[in-house]
């Protein structure tokens, strides 16, 4: 058995590509090193660890590089094909012997490829975790505007993991920085359904209770719309058509003022 | 068996919870604070929370009834310095505290109450100036 293996190395990299290569040897030399008959179709034994870690290493550069997953698979099943072409060209006479190998090796090649597809799928779901948690992390900026005074934007889509998220940077903020006014502008959420209303007024609701004023703005048109036909109550929150007067409306409350200055034109 | 202390300054009551806070002391917190508002006719009632990190709805239904309480002899709460954990699960538990004031710490917490009381002072002058007029 093994020596029918240890020519694999030249036939596998059919595919070329000096990396592939490397890859492939990699790969063989563990399979050949561990195989021993007796544990031969027994993936879960020890002496396989080794070459499913291998596998699994190939699958995840593959999964963050971008191949598809024909092209991964094609990875492991063209190593089948060329291990089934040596055993036709070494066993020649004995036809029940050829039949009972290349089962053999059937058997072993397919859960070596599920092993690789399950790795490569891990992956993509890494990537894609990795890429929602820094989503999340980017969306979610808390503005001081003023002293005292906080603006959070928001952009995108309110879900209830979100909005959490959201509440807690929003609430840490105010204790961070003692501000009294928190200006929450929906302008970039494209709509307004009766959930992200709900999730709306608990975060106002919270604002309130850390005992500063929260006040939304940003409502465009539209979602007034939406938001009175489906009847939900914002009669007790403050709100405001644009940020500029929802600002202008926090400094009043502050008892501040913005005045033009009279310019001396004396330069 | 555990107390915490209420403490008297001017007008107001003042009220620091430094410890977790179980069923039993709040109840013992509750009739305390009201016997004592009562007692010192104090015009306004400030809670400080700033330590407490874990409520329940029990607590929250505590906090609000001494609010409610207080209102009734005439005296304005204020919670100061909630934590933002704490805020969420009152939200999330459903008990957004309707009728209670609250402030980010001590120092706003003491001024909302003086403007308050500022005001119902103010209130009760015109409608004094105005009962004045009208006997006239």
């Amino acid at each position: 058995m093994k020596n029918q293996l240890t020519d694999e190395g030249l036939r596998e990299d059919l595919i070329s590509n000096d990396e592939l290569r490397s890859q492939s040897e990699e790969l063989i030399t563990a399979l050949v090193s561990n195989l021993s008959t007796e544990n031969f179709t027994n993936l879960d034994s020890d002496e396989w660890s080794p070459v499913i870690e291998i596998l699994g290493g190939i699958a995840i550069t593959r999964a963050r590089q971008g191949f598809s997953p024909r092209e991964t698979g094609n990875f492991v099943f063209t190593l089948k094909e060329a291990i089934l072409d040596v055993l036709q060209q070494e066993i020649t006479n004995d036809p029940m012997a050829l039949f009972t190998e290349s089962q053999k090796i059937n058997r072993i090649m397919d859960s070596l490829s599920v092993v690789t597809f399950e790795t490569f799928i891990k992956g993509r779901e890494e990537v894609i975790l990795r890429q929602t948690d820094e989503i999340t992390e980017i969306s979610t900026p808390v503005i001081r505007v003023w002293d005292g005074i906080l603006a959070l934007p928001i952009i995108g889509t309110l879900d209830s993991a979100r909005t959490q998220i959201v509440m807690e940077n929003l609430l840490q903020e105010i204790v961070e920085t003692g501000s009294s006014i928190a200006i929450l502008d929906i302008s970039g959420v494209p709509a307004v359904d009766s959930l992200v209303a709900q999730h709306l007024i608990k975060t106002v609701s919270a604002t309130r209770l850390m005992g500063a004023e929260c006040i939304i703005s940003g409502i465009r048109p539209e979602i007034a719309q939406t938001v009175v036909h489906l009847g939900i109550d914002l009669s007790n929150i403050i709100t405001k058509a644009t940020l500029a007067s929802a600002l202008a409306y926090s400094f009043k409350v502050m008892r501040l003022e913005v005045k033009k200055i009279n310019t001396v034109t004396k330069f | 068996m555990d107390k915490i202390p209420i403490l008297r300054m001017g007008a107001f009551l003042l009220v620091t919870i430094q410890v977790d806070l179980y069923d039993r002391l709040a109840l013992n917190l509750e009739a305390d604070l009201v016997q004592m508002v009562n007692k010192t006719n104090a015009k306004g009632v400030l809670i400080d929370i700033s330590a407490v990190s874990i409520v329940d709805s029990f607590m929250g239904r505590i906090i609000g009834n001494i609010a409610s309480m207080s209102k009734i002899l005439d005296a304005e709460t204020v919670v100061v310095g909630m934590q933002p954990a704490v805020a969420i699960t009152l939200i999330e538990l459903g008990l957004p505290l309707k009728g209670v004031h609250t402030a980010l710490d001590m120092e706003k917490g003491m001024n909302l109450l003086k403007s308050m009381i500022n005001e119902t002072e103010e209130d009760a002058d015109e409608d004094q100036t105005e009962n004045d007029f009208i006997a006239e």
